[in-house]
């Protein structure tokens, strides 16, 4: 349980920064939605209408008028974004940095194992998406009930479950590329975050490429989809958590067996 | 007991060298120093011997243990003290060292306020504010607060002003009597010399002697210091030819009697014959082998 305290502690300030940043846009992107409500009308059948660009992020689907299409739109892109790049970041230097900072001497010349300290500090990883998620999800609930308009609970835990799902799976896959790294990871975390992000954008734009949505994890999170259907993708999450699995399993693997520096 | 036992043991970082076949044997309770040049192989066995890297063929075993197979038990008998101690950032000094028995499950509260108190540490500072020397001495505190059965000690001395290195070892000096085993790699050979039973020399990876120091240090060469005009350049066995003004010093390893003849030819004002220090031993150790090669 140490190495999980010590994780949660060295973290605290990214994990707060991240997690207020996205509850706070969250929060105000709720609250001014009242106020943007009587105009938005005009201005849904405009986002619904962009071609492509409406196909790319889903607004061809849904309403943007309704608060709904208006939240799996903009909340969604905000915590699917936020939250991925929080989960490359946490991923991708849980084991990095150890040796970018020369603590691995330090720390593996205790009486630690190395496979004891992967699965502490991938429970620590855990514990920071859970709490990030659970603070978010609970802003995002008290800033409607403070318009005063009526709760969709059950949609609103849908579209953030996925993208707690979102972020395990990009944290398990950077944490896998994590076990390989000696030196600048976060760049290549986001570029991995970025890349996904991106590939769930091109999946939506056609046909051809929707096979990339049994890929990237942001195919799962699509809102637009999530509200219609009223139920996550079971099969997309099944082929995400495998990616997980095998990245978790890649980290112990590589660095179980690694020459520390 | 053998508190280290290292068998044919290898190790290649790609195609660079770290050791070749080091066969090393060091007995419990013993003051043990292990000298080399920089680059010659002393970190990478100790890093093998705390499991921080992997031995490409050979065998290791500290405290009886295999470090393959039993690494985390040893460890825990273990205290390391590595050249350069680098700790996590924003952390105080009071928490890594709590850290560091925390990952040792044990509570060493009492050991490290004494060892604070004896290196006068300050517990409050952080350790990004502590000077090279400061840190070195949070280390000391991490690597001996659990009372270890064997101290690896790589350079340990680096960054302690005179009086600290004094009282570090006296600190280890009390250890090795209470039974500790000390392992003390170190290019500053008069650290092996004041302190250690043995000691073994190592050169580009390989061990090239293993001794007594007082066995080290017993060696047909003499230091020959001379005052008086004096040429002996061409004196087989001399190396090491120091010279300042009239005066002269030089490492004799020839026949005593053809130095003799040849002081003879010339007035001589003053003269010199010592045992040389453990350095020049090992100068000569090392000056023989290049020469070999």
């Amino acid at each position: 349980m140490i190495m999980i305290r010590h994780e949660l502690r060295q973290n605290r300030v990214s994990f707060w920064a991240w997690t207020l940043s996205i509850g706070f846009l969250i929060a105000v992107c709720i609250v001014i939605f009242p106020e943007m409500e009587g105009q938005m009308d005009g201005i849904g059948e405009i986002f619904a209408s962009l071609g492509s660009f409406s196909e790319a992020f889903g607004m061809d689907k849904i309403s943007f008028g309704t608060f709904l299409g208006f939240y799996s739109v903009e909340c969604g892109n905000i915590l699917g974004i936020g939250g991925a790049f929080f989960a490359a970041l946490c991923g991708i230097s849980a084991l990095a940095k150890e040796e970018k900072q020369h603590t691995a001497e330090f720390l593996f010349t205790h009486p630690v194992g190395r496979t004891r300290v992967i699965t502490q500090k991938l429970l620590a990883i855990l514990i920071q998406i859970l709490a990030l998620n659970l603070l978010v999800f609970a802003l995002a609930v008290g800033a409607v009930a403070l318009t005063g308009e009526p709760i969709p609970l059950r949609e609103m835990a849908l579209l953030h479950m996925a993208n707690l799902l979102l972020q395990i799976e990009v944290a398990g896959i950077c944490f896998g590329v994590s076990a390989f790294l000696r030196r600048g990871e976060l760049s290549i975390g986001m570029g991995i975050a970025i890349l996904l992000y991106f590939l769930g954008i091109v999946a939506n734009l056609s046909e051809g490429a929707a096979f990339l949505r049994g890929i990237t994890p942001f195919g799962y999170t699509e809102g637009a989809d999530i509200l219609a259907n009223g139920s996550l993708d079971g099969g997309l999450i099944l082929c995400g958590m495998a990616y997980t699995v095998v990245g978790i399993l890649t980290a112990y693997r590589k660095y179980t067996g690694k020459d520390l520096s | 007991m053998k508190a280290i036992e290292t068998c044919g043991l290898t190790k290649f970082y790609g195609k660079s060298r770290g050791i070749v076949d080091l066969d090393l044997s060091v007995d419990e309770g013993e003051f043990f120093g292990f000298i080399g040049p920089n680059g010659a192989g002393k970190s990478t066995t100790i890093r093998i011997l705390l499991g921080l890297v992997r031995a490409d063929s050979g065998s290791a075993s500290v405290l009886g243990k295999d470090i393959a197979g039993e690494k985390s038990a040893l460890l825990e008998q273990v205290g390391y003290l590595p050249s350069e101690t680098i700790f996590y950032p924003g952390m105080r000094v009071r928490e890594v060292i709590a850290l560091s028995a925390g990952l040792r499950k044990k509570d060493c509260r009492r050991e490290a306020k004494q060892l604070c108190d004896r290196f006068e540490l300050d517990e409050g500072k952080k350790v990004d504010e502590l000077s090279f020397g400061n840190r070195k001495k949070v280390g000391i505190v991490c690597a001996l607060q659990h009372n270890p059965r064997l101290c690896l000690l790589d350079e340990p001395t680096g960054g302690l002003d005179p009086l600290m290195q004094r009282e570090f070892f006296s600190l280890l000096r009390e250890r090795n009597r209470q039974g500790a085993t000390i392992f003390l790699s170190s290019h500053v050979l008069s650290e092996i010399q004041h302190n250690c039973d043995r000691a073994a020399m190592i050169q580009e990876g390989k061990l090239i002697a293993c001794s007594r120091v007082e066995e080290l240090a017993r060696t047909r060469a003499r230091r020959v210091h001379v005052q008086g005009n004096l040429d002996v350049s061409g004196l087989p066995g001399v190396r090491d030819i120091h010279r300042e003004e009239d005066r002269l010093s030089f490492l004799y390893s020839g026949d005593i009697n053809a130095l003799v003849r040849e002081l003879a030819k010339n007035p001589v004002r003053d003269l010199s014959i010592l045992e040389p220090d453990l350095e020049e031993i090992f100068l000569h150790y090392y000056q023989n082998r290049g020469e070999k090669a």
